[in-house]
């Protein structure tokens, strides 16, 4: 199990480096000048050239790109060309925001998903699995941003239900943080759970149809044992990795959401920077997303191998 | 001989997107206590069919008639939580295929357990004990060891072994063994069909051998029914159905079987001609007419019915009586 860990980590070396490189090099290519964008209407080439200078951008890409690895590799993202503050800082504070959005919206996905996917693979052919699937199909084409703006429109103003807009950090005040993030959340999480929803439902087909479901009845186990524990354990594969794969894609890109609910999260971060080609703090969001999908990645990979005891066999030999 | 399972007049038929299906037409047997009963056949002839209408594990779209009483208890038209009270504790089935009958992801112990902690409320360790004693009992070597393996870590022959345990966990009064070595080698074949010797012998547990393998049946079985296109045309104590086969079907499968000395001259074996018909609906003629060498007009045009006797028949014209 070690040797296959230090395997994947070695993976995640190698894949943390490159995209650290593509990031480099995509920021670089894209049209606009960040000192133009600092100079604002002052645009007299000397006042262009003192802001190049002093943020590194005269010097030849292979200088910055050594320049940002260096730090990166220290734990210093740099500072901000806007701003002037510390990367470190404002991924500190978004990071928290949207990390926390996502699990809620995660766990909002997973226990409507998984729950109508099982109910509509058991119930197959029988109104239970007509409404299953009719509520997927409305869950994944009602795009986000007019949910979210209807759940404010009559949650939040009409009834008062919810915050429209804001956040407050959970250590201030747990109970106003999670009552800010509920209504963000049940929208990620209904459009999410769409997706596993279909994934559960199809690989709870194929495991029902399995023979040792046959043994599980002839055994006279309850409905409950048969689904929920021989079906249900041998189809979590399935969605482990859907899970894993929206999880990453919540931390990197819940952007939409986040700028609906004024959620100062991650999503922010990032448009507001690539909008001010803030090089450092694009950078650094690129590089801290690469990370939380390798993490998550890593985490999914190991969780395959306690769901099925065949992976961990495969993976020690 | 009091008998434990009695079935009367069973049939099965499925709904299909083409109509109605027949598989199983107006079967009746009987099973005593520590008796074998053979079912053989080919494919396709309703004996697997058979066995799982017995408790009730046919999907919905099966339409089941008829009576199966164990221990004079009903099972046709029981409602789901006596089924579910008599699967695996009265009544146990082993499968044709252990390497997919067994669930991957539990280990085998926990696998046997749950039967035990199902029916009998056995506490975890409770059943790990006795799971254990169960694995020495159907021949599983250093058991202590083996009870926390996964399936995939045992050979086919220890799976089918482990499916045995699992069945007979809370002695059940019936064992329903659908082609119980049909996927395994020779060799594990023997080894399987002592296990089970040793339980009738040990536990006078009562068995349903479903099969097409007629050296399995002269090893284990104490009577055989031979099934034909969902219909019992043949029964008899073993040694008589073998000795005075009167079915030409019987007569048919036993020619098709290898034997020593038999085929010698010709180094082909006897083959039935054409294949087991689908059925839509069960008519009024002997099913195996067309396939049958000695047919007479009677055979397509009236159905024989089964003679309730030690050797039961259904033929209008048996081989070597007329």
């Amino acid at each position: 199990m070690s040797r296959y860990l230090l395997h994947r980590l070695w993976q995640s070396a190698v894949t943390l480096i490159l995209a650290t490189i593509v990031v480099f090099a995509g920021v670089r290519a894209l049209p606009g000048d960040p000192a133009l964008a600092l100079a604002g209407e002052d645009r007299d080439p000397e006042s262009l050239r003192a802001i190049r200078e002093q943020y590194g951008l005269d010097d030849s890409w292979l200088v910055q790109f050594w320049q940002f690895v260096s730090h990166a590799a220290r734990g210093d993202l740099g500072q901000s060309i806007r701003t002037g503050e510390p990367v470190n800082g404002m991924i500190a504070g978004a990071l928290p925001v949207t990390i926390e959005l996502s699990v809620l919206a995660i766990l909002v996905a997973g226990v409507i998903g998984v729950g109508a996917g099982v109910i509509a693979a058991v119930r197959r052919g029988r109104p239970a699995e007509w409404a299953a699937n009719a509520l997927a199909l409305l869950g994944l084409s009602v795009p986000n941003f007019w949910l979210g703006l209807m759940a404010i429109l009559y949650l939040s103003v009409a009834l008062g239900l919810f915050p429209a807009s804001g956040f407050v950090p959970f250590f201030t005040n747990p109970v106003a943080n999670l009552h800010h993030l509920v209504l963000p959340a049940m929208i990620l999480g209904t459009g999410l759970a769409a997706v596993i929803m279909r994934q559960t439902r199809s690989s709870m087909l194929d495991a029902l149809s399995a023979d040792y479901i046959r043994t599980a009845e002839a055994k006279g186990l309850s409905p409950r044992a048969v689904i929920g524990r021989h079906a249900l354990r041998n189809s979590l594969i399935v969605v482990v990795t859907i899970v894993g794969l929206q999880l990453g894609a919540l931390i990197s890109g819940a952007v939409v959401t986040e700028r609906i609910f004024a959620l100062p999260g991650f999503g922010k971060l990032t448009v507001d920077a690539v909008f001010q080609r803030d090089y450092p703090v694009i950078q650094a969001v690129v590089l801290v997303t690469a990370t939380a999908y390798i993490v998550i990645n890593l985490l999914v990979d190991l969780l395959y191998s306690v769901i099925d005891p065949r992976i961990r066999v495969r993976g020690e030999s | 001989m009091s008998s434990v399972l009695e079935v009367r007049d069973l049939s099965v038929s499925f709904r299909t997107e083409d109509g109605s299906l027949s598989a199983v037409d107006r079967v009746s047997l009987e099973v005593g206590a520590s008796e074998v009963l053979a079912i053989v056949g080919e494919s396709g002839c309703g004996k697997s069919v058979t066995a799982m209408s017995l408790a009730g594990l046919l999907p919905r779209s099966a339409r089941v008639d008829g009576s199966v009483r164990l221990d004079g208890v009903e099972l046709i038209g029981a409602d789901k939580r006596t089924l579910r009270s008599i699967r695996g504790r009265e009544i146990a089935y082993i499968f044709q295929e252990p390497m997919t009958s067994l669930n991957p992801v539990f280990t085998v112990g926990s696998q046997i357990g749950e039967v035990l902690r199902t029916h009998l409320g056995a506490s975890r360790q409770a059943a790990r004990a006795r799971s254990i004693e169960l694995l020495k009992l159907v021949g599983i070597p250093s058991a202590e060891r083996r009870v926390d393996d996964y399936p995939h870590q045992l050979s086919g022959g220890m799976r089918q072994r482990v499916m045995i345990a699992m069945a007979v966990a809370c002695d059940p009064k019936v064992l329903i063994a659908d082609e119980p070595t049909t996927a395994l080698d020779v060799t594990i074949q023997a080894g399987i069909l002592d296990v089970l010797r040793g339980l009738r012998e040990r536990l006078g547990t009562s068995i349903v051998l479903i099969t097409h393998d007629l050296g399995v049946v002269a090893d284990l079985a104490d009577r055989v029914a031979v099934m034909y296109a969902g219909r019992v045309v043949e029964t008899a104590e073993v040694h008589e159905l073998f000795a005075h086969p009167q079915h030409p079907y019987t007569t048919g499968l036993l020619g098709a079987s290898p034997a020593a000395g038999r085929h010698a001259d010709t180094h082909r074996l006897d083959e039935i001609p054409g294949l087991v018909p689908t059925l839509s609906v069960q008519p009024d003629a002997c099913t195996f007419a067309d396939r049958c060498g000695q047919a007479v007009d009677t055979c397509t045009t009236s159905q024989p019915q089964l003679t309730r006797s030690d050797h039961g028949l259904a033929c209008w014209n048996p081989v070597g009586v007329s």
